[in-house]
């Protein structure tokens, strides 16, 4: 048992970790499309996710329909806002980087205005499902099941989303649309719709992230800002445009937020500033050499 | 002739409204003064946006995080040093010089949107480290009881809110003067060249990535500095002041203003931010919602491209995402022959 002892305390943060880094991952996910895609940065994402947050605090009353219909009803609103913030990106609102950023942050405050008046000034409890509700031993430790549940579920999404970029025809729009968007459009795919639905996309991935996502980062008036820097953090560090990066870099700023507190609690408030600078100072030529070369 | 009346009713508009700004304490109470205090400790760092999102052509949403610096630096470190409000200007401009110094090598190859994200993403980290950092910033409880400060060796202590407002006015003039003159010299051409047509630039044999460092530092500075003025004016600091809120407020009024223009960018963010504070006590409760649907209104209101070029540098569309060089593409003109 001696051995056990040093690592006693780790073990949880670092699950938590891992389940901190895919809802983070999932979140982002939506943000990288967008940013790969369409150039856009789109500084409602964190609303989108806060819309599926506050749909499962309203709807979870700790039975399994209930969760079904909360990640229904989730990812169907957060679609639509998401839909809602591509059609007001028009060509003119558009135009210029400055212009497309606070428009989208525009959206930002009215959305959250709207959230917090629907629901209160709060953090708003949520139900999780009855069955998931205790904890299970894994290795000798005690751990929230629903945790346990969720990384394996939102593993199963990013596995999801990585096949649908590969394999499938609208993932190789999606892709071609990065290379070359002049030669998508030749071939008779519209653009516009691409970035629509891409914008689309990233709400639905955006909003099963609130839902599932709601017994971690809780819906509250904080979550839509939490969200967004979290998301803008991993975007960075994953390369801006990589998913594997992506999801790489959402697992590492899961154990900093997580393991990385319980072990120096201290130096938390700088670890996730360090990572992103180590991390940039190393890469910043490489991404920049990829894209001088224009 | 005509050019000749435009510049003459300008120069009477800026004369007018510096009088109406040097005479405004005398026209309203107290409170009014302080606030009119820390709008312009704003409208400087909104002069730090547009030397970097008009001037330079890097759309920035961080300069909230020299700005952040500056103001702690000069609340903590300054009050040890010395009283002295120029002591504690430069002790601020220095700490937002090095803050940015620091991020240099994230932004110096980004361009575009790239940098709109990762100055978003420097500016919140800060944020969030000066929420967590209580033992110096005070966390979220904030910073109070800042020491009074007097504006140069030998004299009084600026006691009463229209001295500090004053002293907040002369600064922010100077240092503006102090940029925009800079601007007309050769820098101020190179920095615009840079924005305009980077390669171009490159290839005269001009070190655009030091370009870029010097006038990222410069920018940090500025902001520090103003972050300083931020303290004499409100004598009390706290995360709240530096959220991103406050950076897409500045990008507004910046925007407003004229991307490239500094003078317009001050009186962008003076209206912008002196409307949001107007919005907060006329609609309590509401001002969020209202604030948001300006953003919209404006973004659509503002006169379409034509009379300036897009103020970012590089493509439209930076070919994020993907690994492959440009070269590898085959050329349109069939170059092979």
């Amino acid at each position: 048992m001696a051995v056990d002892i040093p690592i006693d305390p780790y073990v949880v943060p670092a699950l938590d970790g891992v389940a901190y880094g895919l809802l983070v991952f999932v979140a982002a996910a939506g943000l990288v499309l967008c940013f790969g895609v369409a150039g856009i940065l789109n500084l409602a994402h964190g609303t989108l996710y806060a819309i599926g947050g506050y749909t499962a605090a309203a709807l979870l009353d700790g039975g399994w329909p209930s969760l079904l219909l909360a990640l229904a009803v989730g990812v169907i609103a957060a679609t639509a806002a998401g839909a809602l913030v591509a059609g007001l990106l028009t060509r003119v609102a558009a135009r210029t980087h400055l212009t497309q950023a606070l428009l989208t942050f525009g959206l930002a405050l009215v959305g959250g205005s709207l959230l917090v008046r629907a629901f209160g000034p709060d953090d708003q409890p949520v139900r999780v499902p009855a069955a998931l509700d205790g904890s299970v031993v894994v290795a000798g430790h005690r751990y929230a099941a629903y945790r346990l549940v969720f990384i394996v579920v939102a593993a199963l999404l990013a596995g999801l989303l990585h096949l649908a970029v590969r394999r499938t025809r609208a993932g190789m729009l999606v892709r071609a649309a990065v290379d070359d968007a002049e030669m998508v459009a030749v071939l008779g795919v519209s653009p516009t719709w691409i970035r629509v639905g891409v914008l689309a996309a990233a709400g639905a991935l955006a909003g099963a992230a609130g839902v599932l996502g709601a017994p971690i980062i809780g819906p509250g008036p904080d979550t839509a800002d939490v969200v967004l820097l979290l998301s803008l953090v991993v975007v960075v560090l994953g390369g801006l445009g990589s998913m594997t990066g992506t999801l790489l870099a959402a697992l590492a700023v899961g154990q900093i937020q997580t393991l990385g507190v319980a072990l120096a609690p201290s130096a938390a408030p700088f670890l996730l500033f360090a990572a992103m600078a180590a991390v940039l100072a190393v890469r910043a030529r490489g991404l920049a050499a990829t894209r001088r070369t224009t | 002739m005509r050019e000749q009346a435009v510049r003459a009713l300008r120069r009477g508009v800026a004369a007018a409204v510096l009088a109406g700004l040097v005479l405004a304490p005398w026209a309203v109470d107290d409170y009014t003064a302080a606030l009119l205090a820390r709008t312009l400790a704003l409208g400087l760092v909104a002069v730090s946006v547009a030397l970097l999102t008009g001037v330079a052509g890097l759309p920035t949403l961080g300069q909230t995080a020299p700005y952040a610096a500056g103001a702690y630096t000069s609340a903590v470190l300054g009050g040890q040093v010395s009283d002295v409000g120029v002591v504690h200007l430069a002790v601020a401009a220095v700490a937002g010089a090095a803050l940015a110094a620091v991020t240099v090598p994230l932004v110096v190859h980004a361009r575009g949107v790239v940098v709109l994200m990762i100055t978003l993403a420097v500016g919140e980290l800060a944020v969030v480290l000066v929420g967590r950092w209580r033992s110096v910033t005070g966390g979220t409880d904030g910073l109070a009881g800042i020491a009074q400060v007097r504006p140069l060796w030998g004299m009084p202590v600026l006691a009463t809110d229209r001295a500090r407002y004053l002293y907040t006015l002369v600064v922010v003039a100077a240092l503006v003067g102090l940029v925009l003159l800079v601007l007309r010299t050769r820098v101020g051409l190179l920095l615009r060249a840079g924005r305009d047509d980077e390669a171009r630039l490159r290839a005269s044999g001009h070190r655009v990535s030091l370009q870029v460092a010097g006038v990222h530092v410069a920018a940090g500075a500025v902001a520090g500095a103003a972050g300083s003025l931020l303290v004499v004016a409100q004598q009390y600091l706290s995360p709240a002041d530096f959220g991103f809120e406050t950076s897409a407020l500045l990008l507004l009024g910046v925007v407003i203003g004229g991307a490239a223009s500094v003078g317009g960018a001050l009186v962008g963010a003076v209206l912008v931010v002196a409307g949001r504070d107007w919005l907060f006590g006329a609609l309590p409760g509401h001002a969020p919602l209202v604030l948001g649907l300006a953003f919209v209104v404006t973004v659509y209101l503002l006169p379409g491209g034509g009379h300036r070029p897009p103020p970012v540098r590089g493509r439209l569309l930076p070919d994020v995402g993907t690994r492959r060089a440009a070269g590898e593409r085959p050329a349109p003109t069939g170059a092979r022959a």
